[in-house]
Formats: structure tokens, C-alpha cells, sequence
């Protein structure tokens, strides 16, 4: 690592509101440890409860979904280079207007990408209704899964933030991907 | 058959299934990574349990948050309680609680009522 003005990613952090960053490998005692302080400082803010608890549980479905992909790539580690490997990144800062902002970032095989981009689109496309519907719809019918939630944790992020779900996808070389996804509350 | 008692962790609740006098209640926070693991025991209990119910059971769900990797594993247990009543071995109530104004967890409670054949009262507290 060449020498860090951390000064000024300090400063850069408090421009941009960044209340939490974390770059590296993803643990179930990380994500409980992250719960802890985002709690912690939505006390410290006398933030309104309804939204506190929106917000918590949007959180914790971003941070389960990029554990998931984690999870499911495990077996693929082989391949990654050592830059990518076990790693991911999420940022959690307010955005326009006192909104909240989760910003996930990890690897995932390209081959996959098409399926996550076109779940996502579909369900950006989606009202209020059609939403609760649909996410009706696949917790009715989808298998007990020991990994994740039968792919309703986008549906619950797009349902409980009530905002669109922003994504990127960045094509690497070696079958990788890395995927970006924001969740905005307001 | 024997009682099932869990204490209540920072991402998994408590539960106290008590097979005598069907009072069985899930409380607190539900948001382990993967919910399987969690609610494995509990179905396995109710399995158990649906094969000689109470005569009445009555269900406390309290829940404060949970994940949808939870709300698959909820949807499960009701299920297996439903079978109590369509075996017509016994008559089994649902109690779900949601905090004041957290209009998600009455929704919760009414979308569950939805997928399920059982009486459902949704209590604020």
C-alpha cells in the first residue's frame, strides 16, 4: 500500500456523508457487528422509529444479498484473482434530502449477470401492488432454500425502500463481474 | 414430548414451544444469514407436535424484524400448523403482534393470513 493521506479520505467521507465503509471479507460476526453500530447511531440521531426500522430492514437485506453472493462463489475462489478474492465492499451514507443510502459492491460469475440484471429490471418495473403481489407470489411457491430467501430479498428491498433499485454490472476478465447495487430510502 | 426453549440472540428469537398446554410463542429478531439452520429444529418440533396436538394451540408471533430469508421458514411453520386443523386434530389460533404504527409488520400478518388457512388476529402492542 503506497502512504495514505488519510486526512483527506477523511474529509472525503464527511463530504460525502459516508457513515460506514468496509472493504474486505464478509462474516456473519461483520454483518451482526455492522446492525450494532448502524443501530447504535440511529439512536444517537433520535431518527423517527417507522423509518429506523425501514431502513434496518432494507440494510440487512442488501448486506444478506452481497453474503449470499459471496457464499455462492466460494467454490469458484480458485479462479479469482488475488485482488477479488473473498472481497467485497459496501458504503452506508445519506444522500439528497436526509435520504439513506447502501451502496454494495462483490464479484459475481459473468454468467449470472444476465439473470440478475433482467430479475432487477422486472422488478423496477413494478408498482406498490404488482410488488406485494409478486413477492406474495414466490414466498407462496419457492422452495425451502438453506442459502438465501428464494430470491425475495430484491423484491423486499424494492418493496420497503419504495425507490427504484440502482445497479451496475462491470464485465472483467476471467468469467467476473463485479456488481454494483444502491438502495435509496427517503 | 419435551418443550422447546430458545433463548432470543441479536439476529435469531426466542422461542418457547410448550407442547402441554400449546402455547407456543416466537419472539424478537428474526434476521440470521441463513434461516434454514435456525428453524430446522422448530419444524422438526412442530412435526412432532402435529401428530398430538393440544387441543387448542395458540400461536404468539412477536416479531420485531425479520429477514426473507425468515419469512420462508414463518410461512413453513404455519403451514405445519395448519395441518393440526385440517387433520381436525385440533383448533389452533395465530396471534400476530406488530409494533404501533409499523404498518410492514400488520402487512406481514395479513399476507401470511393470505397464504394460510387459519385465524388470524393481529394484535398492536
Amino acid at each position: 500500500m503506497a502512504k495514505i493521506d488519510l486526512y483527506h479520505t477523511y474529509l472525503q467521507m464527511e463530504k460525502e456523508d459516508i457513515i460506514l465503509s468496509f472493504k474486505g471479507d464478509i462474516t456473519k460476526d461483520l454483518l451482526s457487528s455492522v446492525y450494532q453500530i448502524i443501530e447504535a447511531r440511529m439512536e444517537v440521531e433520535h431518527e423517527d422509529h417507522k423509518r429506523k426500522k425501514k431502513f434496518y430492514h432494507v440494510l440487512v437485506e442488501c448486506l444478506q444479498n452481497m453474503y449470499h453472493h459471496m457464499e455462492s462463489l466460494q467454490e469458484h475462489k480458485g479462479n479469482l484473482s488475488p485482488e477479488q478474492a473473498g472481497s467485497a465492499i459496501f458504503m452506508i451514507g445519506k444522500g439528497a434530502a436526509g435520504s439513506y443510502l447502501i451502496i454494495t459492491g462483490n464479484f459475481i460469475l459473468t454468467e449470472n449477470a444476465d439473470a440478475l440484471r433482467n430479475k432487477i429490471d422486472v422488478i423496477n418495473g413494478m408498482n406498490a401492488v404488482e410488488l406485494k403481489s409478486y413477492y406474495l407470489e414466490k414466498l407462496g411457491s419457492a422452495e425451502l432454500s438453506d442459502k438465501g430467501g428464494a430470491g425475495l430479498g430484491i423484491i423486499d428491498i424494492a418493496r420497503k425502500s419504495g425507490n427504484k433499485i440502482e445497479y451496475d454490472f462491470q464485465n472483467l476478465l476471467d468469467n467476473f463481474s463485479f456488481f454494483t447495487l444502491t438502495a435509496t430510502i427517503n | 414430548m419435551e418443550n422447546l426453549i430458545l433463548e432470543g440472540t441479536n439476529k435469531t428469537p426466542a422461542v418457547t414451544f410448550l407442547a402441554g398446554s400449546g402455547s407456543l410463542e416466537i419472539s424478537g429478531k428474526s434476521i440470521p444469514e441463513n434461516s434454514f439452520g435456525f428453524y430446522q429444529p422448530l419444524l422438526q418440533w412442530l412435526d412432532e407436535y402435529a401428530a398430538s396436538p393440544s387441543a387448542k394451540s395458540e400461536v404468539k408471533i412477536i416479531l420485531e424484524y425479520f429477514n426473507t430469508s425468515s419469512s420462508k421458514c414463518l410461512l413453513d411453520i404455519l403451514r405445519k400448523l395448519e395441518t393440526i386443523k385440517k387433520t381436525g386434530k385440533g383448533e389452533v389460533a395465530i396471534l400476530w403482534h406488530y409494533e404501533q404504527e409499523d404498518e410492514d409488520m400488520m402487512e406481514a400478518g395479513q399476507d401470511y393470513n393470505s397464504l394460510v388457512d387459519l385465524p388470524f388476529q393481529l394484535i398492536e402492542i
